[in-house]
């Protein structure tokens, strides 16, 4: 059986995905799974091909041109008329109306197309609406790739730790922020200057607020919260507390202490009630969750196997492929056992 | 229910630490932790031990008497009453914002007590960092005095940076 993917959204991330489909087609062919993508759209065009886009030629196109085709239709169209079985999904995270992510998917669903995503917002806004819906139409929905970039902490909570109940998760989302608090920990450094740095580098935004306001641990907080406790939350119930206060003397004074300053997100299940909320916090010198630099670790706690703790990175257009990647194979997996 | 810490030198010989712990138990006390050390004998050959316990408070004048009466040599007896200890960091105008009466609000509650405080404070205008330990009777008396130190930073327009939370 053929898969046919289109990718809707071509920046560092649908990129990242194109190239790692060329660079794995092989071995994925020799595990028995065939597919080609047939469509992909940007913002503004897109490029068609029912026999099979060339990944490595549209690559090369976007990068010279700025867009990825000539074509008139749109991705909306594209997602409606040109037959295909899972439409990728990484248009850029809107947090205020999740579109046009949110259309995408909608329509995606009423097509009969399964879904895997790395957009945020959609899910942090809407998350029963499309659970549901794909439910509703027999149809595969996953998004591995909106919680912490290639660490596979909601399919490892899903489905490696099946049969243990979650009590909670705690942990380093956003790898700007780590960047940041490690770089002002290690130099002594005050919160403007790394913050420039970090720009500099390209590992903040021009408008750094998305992350250092802790919006974007929330919005990961809130997709972990709804698929783990089977809630519906939408990311501003989630209490939120960001780094831009905290100064060199603090972290000086933890250091000196054993312990240093980490933006944490937390979700846990206390009783009958679900505590949820990001903001910084004390942790020690030596544990588990005491990364540096930009990355991420998730702290899953589990009533039988324990505590697991993951770490990885957080972002980059390869590390999100690779999410994605594994979330298309298991579709594929799936489809094949349910034929 | 009250935790006792005693430190007593008993004689080296077969049968003193059963002595000690027999009324402590005949009164209804829980042993919840013996230490011997053997290795640190005092100049008259004694060996230091120390005892933890928990007993209803007003038994523990009659174990004490009891113990004498067995002349066991008591060095010291207490109550051990801040059990559970956890850090935070404010962030902000830590001082200018009446540090006493931030303490104060937690010393006042009978359960808790800031024990320890360091402070950074880079400049006049500039916000300033406190590390502060506190301590409680008990896990719920900490719990408390982290919700009065929130409400507080709050209030004050603080940062408060909190112990990453354990399940």
């Amino acid at each position: 059986m053929k898969l046919r993917f289109t990718i809707v959204g071509f920046g560092s991330v649908g990129q990242g995905v194109a190239e790692v489909l060329e660079r794995k087609k092989d071995e994925l062919e020799k595990m028995g799974f065939d597919f080609e993508v047939v469509g992909i759209a940007d913002s503004s065009s897109s490029f068609i091909d029912e026999n099979g886009v060339n990944l490595v030629e549209a690559i090369k196109r976007k990068r010279e041109t700025g867009t990825v085709g000539k074509e008139e239709i749109t991705a909306i169209e594209m997602i409606k008329e040109i037959p295909h079985d899972i439409m990728i999904e990484v248009t850029p995270t809107n947090v205020e109306s999740g579109e046009p992510g949110l259309s995408h998917i909608l329509t995606a669903f009423e097509n009969g197309r399964h879904v895997v995503t790395s957009n945020k917002g959609p899910l942090a806004l809407h998350f029963r609406k499309l659970v549901s819906l794909a439910k509703e139409k027999g149809l595969h929905f996953r998004y591995e790739a909106c919680v912490g970039g290639a660490m596979p902490v909601i399919n490892l909570t899903k489905e490696l730790l099946a049969g243990n109940e979650i009590k909670g998760i705690v942990g380093i989302f956003n790898g700007t922020c780590n960047y940041i608090l490690t770089r002002m920990a290690s130099e002594q450094l005050p919160y403007e200057h790394v913050l420039s740095e970090a720009q500099e580098l390209g590992i903040a935004e021009m408008d750094p607020s998305y992350d250092v306001e802790g919006i974007d641990t929330a919005l990961k907080l809130t997709i972990l919260a709804n698929t783990i406790f089977d809630l519906n939350i939408s990311f501003k119930d989630v209490n939120r507390k960001g780094i831009t206060e905290i100064n060199p003397e603090a972290l000086i004074l933890a250091q000196e202490h054993g312990y240093t300053i980490k933006l944490v997100g937390y979700v846990l299940k206390n009783g009958d009630k679900i505590d949820i909320g990001v903001s910084p916090m004390l942790v020690p010198l030596g544990h588990p969750l005491s990364v540096g630099g930009t990355l991420n670790a998730a702290a899953i706690y589990t009533d039988l196997a324990s505590e697991i703790t993951i770490t990885g990175k957080g972002a980059g257009s390869l590390e999100t492929a690779s999410a994605i990647l594994s979330d298309l194979i298991s579709i594929a997996r799936s489809l094949r056992v349910e034929k | 229910m009250i935790r006792i810490s005693m430190d007593l030198e008993l004689k080296d010989v077969p049968g003193q630490l059963v002595s000690v712990l027999r009324p402590i138990s005949e009164k209804g006390g829980n042993i919840v932790s013996v230490v011997h050390h053997r290795d640190k004998k005092t100049p008259t050959g004694a060996i230091p031990v120390q005892i933890t316990f928990e007993i209803e408070e007003k038994k523990v004048k009659e174990v004490l008497k009891e113990l004498e009466a067995h002349g066991i040599r008591i060095v010291r007896a207490g109550e051990d009453r801040l059990r559970e200890t956890t850090s935070v960091i404010l962030v902000g105008h830590v001082v200018h914002t009446d540090i006493r009466d931030t303490i104060d609000a937690i010393d006042k509650t009978g359960f808790a007590e800031v024990i320890d405080l360091s402070l950074k404070m880079p400049g006049v205008e500039k916000p300033s960092a406190a590390f502060m330990t506190i301590s409680a009777t008990s896990e719920e008396g900490l719990r408390k005095a982290l919700q009065i130190l929130r409400e507080i930073s709050e209030r004050k327009n603080l940062l408060l940076i909190e112990p990453v939370r354990w399940l």
